[in-house]
C-alpha cells in the first residue's frame, strides 16, 4: 500500500483510502466474538465505524488513558477526562485495540496497562489508521491503514465533522478536538 | 501579589486555604474531581497517577472521617500512605513541629496532609518545605479547603450554576473552618446570595465583609434557599456560655421538616459530619429525600484525589 502525500492536510480522500485498506485487512481475519476498544478520542471515532462495518457482537469499549500516561508528572492531568467503559468481559477475550495515529507507542502502552486493570485478555491486536513511525517502545500494529510522513514537532490528528466525516490535519501543538487547526 | 499556594506558573503547589485562589483554579479542581467520580463505578478503582509517591497523613487533631477519606483517595491514586498518630509520638516528647516535618521529609515523604489545632500550622510547614506538597486538612478555626471544595462540588452536581443560588450556612459559624472555606468557595465561584444563620453569639461580627448576609431568624434565613448547609454544633459550645443548651438550640435553629419546607422545593440539605441528630438537624431531614449528606462523603474522595493529582502533576519545575 502506498503512503499518502506528506502535505499539510492529508485529504479526506486519503483518510477514506486508509480506512478502506484497514477494513480490508480486518474483515477476513477478525472473529465476531472479539472485543473492540477505541482509545479516546480519535481511536473511538475510528472504532465506531470499524465496529459497525465488522458487525461485532460485543458493544464497543472506550478507554481514556489520561490517568495511565507516563508524562503526567511533567504535563499534569487534563480536567476533562471521559470515563473509560469496557461493556464486555475482558477475561479470555480477543481484544482489538484501536487508535487513529501510532507514533511513539506510549499511548498504546498506557492503554494496555489500563486494559489489564479490567481483566486478562486472551490477546490484544493493535489496529491503527495511520502509522507515522517514531516509535520509542517495542510496539507494532497488526492492522494498519498506511504510513504517513509527519514533520518533526507536528502532531497528526484525526478530526470528525458534525456529519461524521473524518479527516486528518497537522498542527504544531496538541489541541482539543473541536478547536481549529 | 505572591500566593504561597501557587508556583511561579500559577499552578497549585499547596492547598492551604481557598481564600485568594483564582476562580479558574477552583473550577479546574472541580472538573478534575468529576473524572475521578466515575472511577468509583469501576471494579478496579485505582489509577497509577501517584505510584511511587508517599503521602503522609499528619493529624494532630483526632479525625476518623477526614483522615480515612484522604487515605482512600491517596490509595486510589496508587500512592503509599503513612498515617501518623501524632498524639502518641514525638510531639508529646517536646519535638517542635518543623523538626517533626524535617524528620518525615528525610523519610522521602512527597506529600503531607496536615490537620492541626493551630490556625496557620500548614502554612508554616509549607513555607519550610522546598520539595513536598502540603494539603491543609483543617487548621484551627481557619480553613478546611478540601471540605469547602467537596461542598462546592456537591452543590455544582445538583444545582449546576452558582450564579443563581441562595445558600444558607446554619449553625456555629464563629468556630467553623468548614463554614469559612465554604464561604470563600461559594463567593469565588460567583454565588450571589450566601447567608449565615445562627444565634448572635455564634456569628462572627464581620461576615458582611466577605459578602455574606447574616440572619438570627432561622425561618427568614432559610426562606427560598437552594442549599442549606448545617454545621455541627460542637459539644464544648453546648456546655459553654455561648448557648443555653442543645435543646434550646434545636428549638430555634434545628433543621426540621417544617423549616426545610420554607426553602425551595428542590433545596438540598448538606452536613459535613458527624451529625448530632436532634441538635442541628432532625433525623427526618437527615435521612430524607433532600439530604445529600452521604453523597458529600463520596464526592469528598474524588475531590481529594483531584487535589492530590493536580499537586503531583506540577512537575519538578513546579515546586519552585
Amino acid at each position: 500500500m502506498s503512503a499518502p502525500q506528506s502535505d499539510n492536510k492529508v485529504s479526506l480522500h486519503d483518510v477514506e483510502a486508509l480506512f478502506e485498506t484497514l477494513l480490508g485487512q480486518l474483515k477476513p481475519r477478525v472473529s465476531h466474538a472479539a472485543g473492540m476498544v477505541g482509545i479516546v478520542t480519535g481511536g473511538v471515532w475510528l472504532a465506531e465505524r470499524l465496529h459497525a462495518a465488522l458487525g461485532l457482537r460485543a458493544p464497543l469499549g472506550m478507554l481514556d488513558v489520561s490517568f495511565y500516561r507516563d508524562d503526567v508528572g511533567e504535563k499534569g492531568i487534563k480536567p476533562q477526562v471521559s470515563p473509560s467503559q469496557i461493556p464486555f468481559d475482558v477475561d479470555g477475550r480477543d481484544i482489538l485495540l484501536v487508535d487513529d495515529v501510532l507514533f511513539t507507542g506510549r499511548t498504546v502502552r498506557a492503554a494496555m496497562n489500563e486494559l489489564f486493570d479490567y481483566g486478562r485478555p486472551a490477546r490484544i491486536d493493535l489496529v491503527v489508521l495511520a502509522d507515522r513511525g517514531g516509535r520509542e517502545l517495542p510496539i507494532e500494529p497488526l492492522y494498519c491503514g498506511g504510513r504517513v510522513d509527519v514533520p518533526k514537532g507536528s502532531i497528526l490528528m484525526l478530526d470528525r465533522d458534525p456529519r461524521g466525516v473524518m479527516s486528518m490535519s497537522l498542527s504544531s501543538r496538541r489541541r482539543q478536538r473541536g478547536e481549529g487547526a | 501579589m505572591n500566593n504561597p499556594q501557587l508556583n511561579d506558573r500559577g499552578g497549585l503547589r499547596h492547598l492551604l486555604t481557598i481564600e485568594g485562589l483564582p476562580r479558574e483554579t477552583l473550577v479546574n479542581i472541580l472538573d478534575t474531581a468529576r473524572s475521578f467520580v466515575s472511577l468509583s463505578g469501576r471494579e478496579v478503582k485505582k489509577v497509577p497517577l501517584l505510584r511511587g509517591k508517599s503521602v503522609f497523613n499528619l493529624f494532630f487533631e483526632p479525625s476518623t472521617r477526614t483522615r480515612t477519606t484522604f487515605e482512600i483517595a491517596a490509595k486510589r491514586l496508587s500512592a503509599d500512605v503513612i498515617n501518623l498518630n501524632i498524639q502518641s509520638s514525638s510531639q508529646s516528647k517536646g519535638e517542635s513541629l518543623l523538626d517533626t516535618i524535617d524528620n518525615l521529609a528525610a523519610m522521602h515523604a512527597d506529600m503531607f496532609v496536615v490537620r492541626h489545632s493551630q490556625s496557620g500550622a500548614p502554612h508554616l510547614i509549607a513555607r519550610h518545605l522546598t520539595r513536598q506538597n502540603v494539603i491543609n486538612a483543617g487548621d484551627g478555626r481557619h480553613s478546611h479547603p478540601t471540605q469547602g471544595l467537596l461542598d462546592a462540588y456537591t452543590i455544582r452536581h445538583h444545582k449546576k450554576d452558582f450564579s443563581k443560588l441562595s445558600v444558607a450556612i446554619v449553625g456555629d459559624v464563629l468556630h467553623s473552618r468548614v463554614a469559612r472555606s465554604a464561604i470563600h468557595a461559594l463567593t469565588t465561584l460567583g454565588t450571589p446570595d450566601v447567608r449565615a444563620v445562627g444565634p448572635r453569639t455564634l456569628l462572627p461580627t464581620e461576615l458582611e465583609r466577605l459578602g455574606v448576609r447574616t440572619y438570627t431568624d432561622m425561618a427568614a434565613g432559610v426562606r427560598d434557599c437552594d442549599v442549606i448547609m448545617t454545621l455541627r454544633l460542637q459539644n464544648e459550645r453546648m456546655q459553654g456560655p455561648l448557648l443555653p443548651s442543645a435543646q434550646e438550640y434545636f428549638k430555634s435553629y434545628g433543621l426540621t421538616p417544617e423549616r426545610l419546607a420554607l426553602a425551595k422545593k428542590d433545596a438540598i440539605v448538606m452536613h459535613p459530619g458527624p451529625m448530632n441528630r436532634g441538635v442541628e438537624i432532625d433525623s427526618a431531614v437527615a435521612d430524607g429525600p433532600q439530604s445529600v449528606i452521604l453523597q458529600q462523603v463520596t464526592f469528598g474522595i474524588a475531590v481529594r484525589m483531584a487535589v492530590m493529582a493536580i499537586l503531583a502533576g506540577q512537575g519538578k519545575a513546579g515546586t519552585a
